[in-house]
């Protein structure tokens, strides 16, 4: 991310830097919203990054051309950009299945573990395993897409098209789903379990259609995270930025809400991203570590949230649909209805 | 072992462990390394073992730091959010946080590089057969075994245990039959506590002083006591031996490089086999 480091002294500047800050929040973003939908059915996903980097992945060497020289990496075909992204989302979807079989069935607790692991073990994966995606130096020069239509000086504001766009498809589809009857499902889920399955649901098929449908918007953020940057290594898919990251912009700005889910991207994004702009203004023994601050203030702004304002900046709307009327207990402020949401994950 | 306690008796899983065993491996790492020396202690060697007096007192020092940190953060954070009803979902999440706020602490105190308790290279002794073991391996060995015994003691032999193992089959009923139960919560993460720094500083005995170690081990440790069963101190000994051991063998047949990804395949295979564990009980 250093390559946000930029100064603001000059107009150009200013522009650059928002540009290309949008664009990562726009990534971040869908990564939250994917989380979002993993979440309201009562998924604890801890390893966000090994989807966002199977789709990085995935769709990197598929549109790479075959390996030259000192690189080697698996496919290299070559296949149209759009195409590459595709198969993130299939990448992410299977990955999900493969992970979701033998733990969705159990304790809430046993996913949590097991995603967590399988970041670890992918980017172990990626380090150590020769010909398979470059190990350690990682996969350079993945083309952007519409890259050769635009001079090269324009083509920020192409990324930041691509990016915004999709996060709008992204937005649609997820709110589409979740007002659906099987949105509704799932946050009958969530809620009570036992109701929802007594309801005649098939509770562990709903998860997974859950489980699924995130992971294939994580496979695709990852697609279109790898085609902007150009360079993917294992180190970029670290459990702070891949996972954690997420996990504060969903708790700030709101879980089990689409919009706080953008939001929280934003306010979280521009703590994050511009924390580098303030660096050099700061104090010499605050300016070197502000990079450990910055992850402290993370951690805290985790815990702070839980403590304080549980619901996050923009709290889940209780009414599900158009066709019920506002009730007299119809908050729309939704103060406590992640609290519903937990006491009611533990009584079950 | 700490782990699984607080897993078992207060249904938390604490995503932050590894770290607390970070921050027992520094505290000890302070006492031995210069700093401490200027204070008087470090020095000295038992031996043929790679330390001295120092690493003792260390070893205290990271224990009682750790139970420390651990009741702090159940006072601030965990009772807080019991009392306004989380649950499991809120309790881990909370721990991650806690966990990356623990980490990014060490790396401000200390920086990211990695230290060794002892400089230089300690030689192995030969035991039977030729058979090549570090003396040091032999004290962790030890201290082990200690602490699994006095573990044991602790929950099975005195008033307090018995209340532990209560609190964790039924906090309510528990509660009911007169027993304190916030006293047992901040018993468990004392105890937890300590074990984590005791763990934190064994291992860097054996291997580096670094700060993202504890972290590290995080999949290890909850594949141990998945292995092992839920809140069963023994079957945590017993899953942190086979997944140590798994970790270990496995090098014989493939890229060491993919040793990290044993104890996922561990937990995931116990998963789909026997989801309770070795020694778990039906829930």
């Amino acid at each position: 991310m250093e390559h946000l480091i930029v100064t603001l002294v000059t107009f150009d500047g200013a522009v650059n830097w928002t540009v290309g800050f949008l664009t990562t929040v726009a990534i971040f973003a869908i990564l939250a919203l994917a989380l979002n939908i993993q979440w309201s059915v009562g998924i604890l996903n801890f390893g966000v990054a090994a989807f966002f980097m199977v789709g990085a992945y995935v769709s990197a060497v598929l549109t790479l051309p075959a390996p030259e020289g000192l690189e080697s990496y698996v496919a290299g075909w070559g296949i149209p950009i759009p195409l590459g992204w595709l198969f993130a989302m299939v990448a992410g979807a299977v990955l999900a299945i493969l992970l979701g079989i033998p733990t969705l069935r159990l304790r809430d607790d046993f996913l949590a573990i097991a995603t967590i692991g399988v970041a670890a073990i992918l980017r172990s994966i990626a380090n150590s395993v020769e010909g398979l995606v470059n190990r350690s130096r990682g996969l350079n020069g993945v083309d952007g897409f519409l890259e050769d239509q635009v001079q090269g000086g324009d083509y920020r504001w192409v990324e930041l098209a691509i990016a915004l766009v999709v996060l709008l498809a992204v937005y649609w589809l997820v709110s589409r789903a979740t007002a659906s009857p099987w949105g509704r499902a799932l946050r009958a889920i969530r809620d009570n379990e036992d109701t929802a399955r007594a309801s005649g649901k098939n509770t562990v098929r709903f998860r997974m259609g859950a489980f699924i449908l995130g992971a294939m918007l994580m496979g695709l953020a990852g697609a279109i995270y790898a085609h902007r940057s150009g360079t993917i290594s294992p180190l970029t898919f670290s459990d702070l930025l891949g996972t954690f990251f997420v996990w504060t912009m969903l708790i700030v700005g709101g879980s089990g809400n689409h919009r706080g889910a953008v939001l929280g991207a934003v306010v979280v994004g521009f703590f994050w991203f511009g924390t580098p702009l303030i660096q050099e203004s700061l104090p010499d023994w605050l300016g070197s570590r502000v990079f450990q601050v910055r992850q402290l203030l993370i951690g805290l702004l985790i815990v702070v949230f839980l403590l304080w304002r549980p619901q996050g900046l923009l709290a889940e709307r209780d009414r599900v649909s158009r066709f019920v009327s506002e009730g007299p207990d119809d908050r729309s402020d939704g103060a406590g209805s992640i609290w519903q949401r937990l006491r009611s994950a533990v009584s079950r | 072992m700490g782990l699984t306690l607080v897993f078992g008796v207060l249904g938390i899983a604490d995503f932050a462990h590894g770290d607390k065993m970070g921050w027992g491996m520094f505290l000890a790492f302070f006492i031995v390394s210069s700093e401490g020396a200027n204070l008087g202690f470090a020095g000295g060697r038992f031996g043929s073992l790679s330390f001295g007096w120092g690493l003792i007192v260390g070893l205290l020092v990271a224990m009682i730091g750790v139970a420390l940190i651990s009741v702090v953060l159940e006072r601030l954070v965990f009772r807080r959010l019991r009392v306004s009803g989380g649950g499991f979902f809120v309790f881990a999440i909370a721990s991650l946080g806690m966990s990356i706020m623990l980490r990014a602490m060490i790396q401000l105190i200390w920086g990211p590089s990695n230290f060794r308790y002892t400089p230089g290279i300690h030689p192995a002794v030969e035991v039977l057969g030729g058979i090549k073991v570090k003396p040091d391996h032999f004290f962790i060995v030890g201290v082990t075994i200690l602490a699994a015994v006095l573990l044991y003691w602790l929950l099975y032999r005195t008033r307090f245990g018995k209340a532990m193992r209560a609190t964790a089959d039924n906090p309510g009923l528990a509660e009911a039959s007169g027993i304190d139960t916030d006293r047992i919560r901040v018993g468990t993460w004392i105890i937890a506590g300590i074990l984590g720094a005791l763990a934190g500083v064994m291992l860097g005995l054996q291997a580096e002083v670094r700060f993202d170690a504890g972290f590290r081990l995080l999949l290890p440790l909850f594949a141990a006591v998945i292995l092992g069963g839920i809140g069963n101190p023994w079957g945590a000994l017993i899953g942190g031996l086979t997944v140590g051991i798994a970790q270990e063998v496995s090098t014989q047949w493939i890229n060491t490089g993919l040793k990290p990804g044993i104890p996922f395949v561990i937990v995931i295979v116990v998963l789909l086999l026997r989801p309770r564990g070795l020694f778990g009980q039906q829930r």
